[in-house]
């Protein structure tokens, strides 16, 4: 009956997101009078799931799996919610759960909710409340299958501590046939992702030109923030197209974004609105953004970006 | 090779997203319908297998007769035939389930569809399809090569991409950088003569229970005003930063 929560690890280290997946499968079990159940794949030490309320946790460790596949992941936590009997079972919104959670939702039968911000509005009828036309509203979305699962959207419910200890289960699920097969992975590997980012700085076509990117990267080292940029800037070739953010690009879901020379268009807006603090850096006082951000500076960017730098500097050498 | 484009009909961008029947129906007043971007992308990568390998190309769609201009556009694009199911597209599980019914009586080889839909952003018609129909599935496209039975996929991925191979039937969740945005066509007056010409089948939907729906529906309470902070005293903007809205 408990609540299965997939607990999402890179090199065998818990992603951040899985600590809210943990947090947010504990307050489902809380309104269900259940316990939440953790799958891990390969994971190294799963102890620190006891912080955020997880009471069992199924290890399943096979070198096979070092590399994601989305079926053969969706069979694992397919075959774990099957064992513990589960109802609901939570998955983050990263890439990789976003690809394994419909094959999971056909395996289990399972009606499907994505981008889910809060605990379930009710549990009978079972309704969650989700982001719908890219953050343009939000829907309250019914769920009838008896097994449910849920897609936390990034930074919506939080991390919250509940401490449990957990009983540790080494779990062997048998292994499907994939039928797809891994030719290389090109990844920079020393790089905060936009995925992953708390800070995002994220620069438009104000900045002219690919040679002025190097104080946008200089800002976010600073700040330890992942870079982005408009689609324009990715069209042109300035940057590269994993860095394009907004409606056709990558959603960002940061605690702070900060737009340099992007005018704010509802395109652009519409993929980073829910990022929770907005700073807009922007010459033209009447740029859309200035009505999106919580905080602008009216001014050019070459001139308040490298203040800005000095200024982050030593204020970070005085924490 | 066959190919299934599936195409989402779905607000243009800049539309303005309103309720009615007290908020529980998207109000379409007003509002231009466009083939979801995500699908653009993956339609216009059929056109490049139609003209170099010699692919025949079907769009479908699962909606109402309104969306039928939608189909006809990517019938003027380049598209050999459409196919709407005739029934409202409530939810994703149930257009899945209509679209993979289409998928096994098709007999298609590659099947391509957005990595989301922009209106609903549910992000799980693909995967679905592939699940109903045990087919290899690749979401995130960001590049597609077919070469005989084999495709080869390159995904985004957090920080990266990677590169994968797979046997046909392969469904595709698609996105910018299958093609890039210079490449999308926009239709010439003989494509939309010829799309007129072109067949456009009306097939009876399979009967499903609903399994999800949509309640009801509300809009983000309006922001307050932005805090504007001098270009000469960003000293202001590192303590609001730090003090007020405690993000760094
Ligand atoms: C279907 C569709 C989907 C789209 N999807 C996306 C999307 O996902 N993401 C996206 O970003 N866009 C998207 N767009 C494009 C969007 O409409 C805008 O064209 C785009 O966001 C503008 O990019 P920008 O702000 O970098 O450039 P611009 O609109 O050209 O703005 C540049 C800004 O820089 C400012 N500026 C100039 N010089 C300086 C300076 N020295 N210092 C500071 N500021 C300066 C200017 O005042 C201006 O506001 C989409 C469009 C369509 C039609």
């Amino acid at each position: 009956m408990s609540v299965l929560v997939y607990i999402e690890s890179e090199q065998g280290r818990f992603k951040k997101t899985a600590l809210e997946v943990a947090s947010y499968g504990k307050a489902i079990a809380d309104q269900l009078g259940t316990t939440v159940t953790a799958i891990t794949i390969n994971a190294m030490e799963t102890s620190e799931l006891e912080t955020y309320g997880v009471s069992k946790v199924l290890k399943v460790n096979n070198d096979s799996l070092d590399a994601f596949n989305a079926k053969i992941y969706a069979s694992i936590i397919q075959q774990a919610a099957e064992k513990e009997g589960t109802k609901v079972v939570v998955v983050s919104s990263s890439v990789n759960s976003k690809y394994l959670a419909p094959l999971l939702s056909i395996n289990l039968n399972a009606g499907y909710a994505t981008n889910v911000l809060e605990a379930p509005v009710s549990t009978s009828p079972f309704i969650v409340k989700r982001t719908a036309f890219t953050n343009k509203a939000y829907e309250m979305f019914q769920i009838n299958t008896d097994v449910k699962i849920l897609g936390v959207s990034k930074n919506s419910f939080g991390i919250k501590e509940n401490k449990t200890t957990a009983s540790i289960e080494d779990f062997t699920p048998s292994i499907p046939e994939s039928g797809i097969h891994i030719e290389s992975v090109d990844k920079a590997s020393n790089k905060v992702t936009i995925a992953d980012a708390d800070i995002v700085v994220s620069a438009g076509r104000g900045l002219k030109g690919p040679e002025n990117w190097g104080m946008i990267e200089d800002l976010a080292d600073v700040l330890g923030a992942a870079t982005a940029c408009s689609k324009p800037v990715s069209d042109l070739g300035w940057r590269p197209h994993s860095e394009h953010v907004g409606q056709t690009g990558k959603p960002v879901a940061s605690n702070l974004y900060i737009a340099i020379g992007i005018s704010g268009a509802i395109q652009h807006l519409a993929g980073i609105n829910s990022s929770k603090v907005k700073v807009v850096i922007n010459t033209d006082q009447e740029a859309p953004f200035f009505k999106a951000a919580d905080y602008g500076v009216v001014g050019d960017a070459f001139v308040v970006v490298p203040q800005l730098i000095e200024k982050l500097k030593a204020f970070k050498a005085h924490q | 090779m066959k190919i299934l484009v599936c195409i989402s009909h779905v607000p243009d961008t800049t539309s303005k997203i309103n309720f009615t029947d007290d908020n529980t129906k998207f109000d379409t007043n007003g509002v231009q319908f466009i083939i979801n971007p995500n699908d653009e992308f993956g339609l216009t990568r059929s056109m490049w297998f139609k003209e170099k390998q010699g692919a025949h190309v079907t769009v479908v769609n699962v909606g109402g007769t309104e969306t039928e201009p939608t189909l006809r556009k990517a019938l003027a694009i380049g598209a050999d035939a459409a196919i709407r199911v005739n029934t409202p597209a409530i939810d994703g599980f149930s257009v899945a389930k209509q679209l993979a019914k289409v998928v096994q009586d098709g007999g298609y080889d590659l099947i391509i569809a957005g990595r989301e839909s922009l209106d609903y952003n549910g992000g799980m018609v693909p995967g679905m399809i592939a699940g109903l129909t045990n087919s290899n599935f690749v979401n995130n496209c960001i590049s597609l090569e077919v070469d005989g039975n084999t495709a080869k996929v390159t995904r985004e991925i957090d920080g990266g991409k990677e590169t994968v191979s797979a046997d046909l039937p392969l469904i595709i969740g698609g996105q910018k950088g299958i093609v890039e945005e210079s490449d999308l066509r926009i239709p010439n007056m003989r494509g939309i003569m010829m799309a007129r010409q072109k067949p456009l089948t009306v097939l009876d939907p399979i009967n499903i229970a609903p399994e999800t729906a949509s309640v009801k529906f509300e809009k983000p309470a309006a922001k307050g005003a932005v805090k504007l902070v001098s270009p000469d005293n960003l000293d202001e903007l590192i303590s609001l930063l730090h003090n007020e809205a405690k993000v760094i």
